[in-house]
């Protein structure tokens, strides 16, 4: 409990000088948990199926295809330690699969899925490369796209 | 649903395999294809046989100040060196730390042979070190029983189990708990130090062990460290102990 609460402090302090060590499209954004999901859009915004769909290929970038199969192209370069993602969005909720990209660790803790969209706190046994430190993997926008995308796979 | 998550969830974190016990230990070797493994396995086709023969040239060179070849102390590899690299990392008694195969080395260029040392990742230090582990070779890994090297072993360990990075992915998460299935288009090995310094397809050269870290700490999104740290040695230690019982490979082939 109380590392969690350390955790949660470096957490805070990450995220309040993230505004200034990032790249200005990159910003995160408060957000309302209820139940298992994060009702309302990130920052209110819309998301874009077909950018969506681009992005969950990106193996380099969203990382999605490392570790899930889908519906997607390429299925020998797709990762088996994940769910398939085949029919997801018959599964779960908008909000639903907003919450699990943004942070699965709230779910389930054990679970090996990357926090898209928190900082993590960085420290000498973590050591998050330079490149990645202060920010988080994927920007509310993106975020969006990809809830967007997953609800049409039905 | 939410429940269902948790218990799919938890079933799932119970499934995780933890330690591998011994009848399951299994080389990466085991996990390539078989023209992968055939590459490897004949030593006419195995790429790492060029290192591995210019090693055995440079075995005998005179270099440094001293005027002496490796040969000049230790004659034949192939008796001398026999055995070697299945038992490194050895403490070391001059550091009183573990001490990696290569390490040795150049401490017998600088302290025997009056020459500098060379650079980690360099040709010549990866040639010797791949001729040295080639006399190793078939032989089981057979980690040194010397108790000065248990808190360094067990650093090793705390790094395994640690989640590191952006990623926050440990070691663990991939090699004990989710060996055999699938990261993208590669398998998942056990990660055992069996083979190095081996010929990776994807390096289309020869790398050490460390470079072979590396690759896993960049892939994570973590800060590697400086090549030579003594992090990679004490992981190495930890991984050879983890290897205990698996045969030698050196010079092995990866994907
Ligand atoms: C390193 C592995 C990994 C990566 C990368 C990853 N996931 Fe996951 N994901 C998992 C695992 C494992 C689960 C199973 C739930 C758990 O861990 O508790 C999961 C579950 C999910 C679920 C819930 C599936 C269901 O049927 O309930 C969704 C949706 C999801 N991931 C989407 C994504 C998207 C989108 C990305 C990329 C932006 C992604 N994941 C990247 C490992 C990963
Ligand atoms: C996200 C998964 C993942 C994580 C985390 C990971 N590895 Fe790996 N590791 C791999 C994969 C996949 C390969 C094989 C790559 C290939 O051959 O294409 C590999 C290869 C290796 C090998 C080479 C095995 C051989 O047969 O030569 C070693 C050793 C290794 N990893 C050790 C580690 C260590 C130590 C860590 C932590 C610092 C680590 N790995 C973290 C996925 C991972
Ligand atoms: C002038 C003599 C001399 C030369 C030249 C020399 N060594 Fe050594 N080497 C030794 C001695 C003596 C030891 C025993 C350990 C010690 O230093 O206390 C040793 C130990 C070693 C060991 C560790 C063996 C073990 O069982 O732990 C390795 C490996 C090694 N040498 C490799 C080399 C290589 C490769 C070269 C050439 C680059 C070389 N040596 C050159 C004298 C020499």
């Amino acid at each position: 409990m109380k590392r969690r609460l350390i955790w949660l402090l470096l957490t805070l302090c990450a995220a309040t000088s993230i505004a200034s060590a990032i790249t200005p499209v990159t910003r995160l954004h408060a957000y309302k948990v209820e139940g298992d999901a994060i009702a309302h859009p990130l920052a209110g915004l819309s998301g874009d199926a077909a950018r969506g769909a681009s992005l969950v290929q990106q193996r380099h970038k969203s990382l999605c295809v490392l570790c899930h199969a889908g519906p997607f192209p390429d299925p020998h370069l797709q990762g088996t330690i994940a769910p398939d993602l085949t029919g997801v969005g018959a599964r779960l909720s908008a909000g639903q699969l907003r919450l699990r990209i943004v942070n699965m660790k709230r779910l389930n803790p054990d679970s090996i899925m990357p926090v898209y969209f928190e900082i993590i706190a960085d420290s000498q046994e973590v050591r998050v490369a330079e490149t990645w430190r202060d920010r988080p993997i994927l920007t509310a926008q993106e975020i969006e796209d990809l809830v967007a995308y997953l609800q049409t796979l039905r | 649903m939410l429940r269902f998550v948790l218990l799919a969830a938890v079933a799932f974190s119970s499934m995780a395999r933890a330690e591998i016990p011994s009848k399951d230990k299994r080389s990466g070797f085991d996990f390539m294809s078989p023209q992968t493994q055939a590459m490897q396995s004949d030593e006419t086709s195995n790429p790492g046989m060029l290192w591995v023969l210019d090693g055995e040239r440079m075995w005998s060179e005179s270099q440094g100040k001293a005027e002496k070849s490796c040969a000049s102390c230790h004659e034949d590899a192939a008796k001398t060196m026999r055995g070697v690299a299945a038992r490194y990392p050895a403490f070391d008694e001059q550091t009183k730390r573990p001490i990696d195969l290569a390490g040795r080395i150049n401490r017998c260029r600088e302290t025997r042979q009056d020459a500098p040392p060379l650079a980690r990742e360099s040709n010549e230090l990866l040639t010797l070190s791949a001729y040295v582990a080639y006399q190793s070779h078939g032989m089981p890994i057979t980690p040194a029983a010397d108790r000065r090297l248990d808190k360094y072993r067990e650093n090793g360990r705390a790094w395994f189990e640690r989640r590191l990075g952006q990623l926050q992915l440990s070691c663990a998460s991939c090699h004990d708990d989710r060996w055999g299935a699938r990261l993208g288009g590669s398998v998942i090995p056990q990660g055992h130090p069996t083979g190095y310094p081996l010929y990776r397809l994807e390096w289309q050269a020869v790398g050490s062990l460390q470079r072979r870290l590396r690759g896993c700490l960049v892939g994570v999104r973590a800060e590697p460290f400086e090549y030579g740290a003594s992090e990679y040695v004490d992981i190495e230690l930890f991984l050879m102990s983890r290897a205990a019982g698996l045969k030698m490979e050196t010079p092995a082939v990866r994907p």
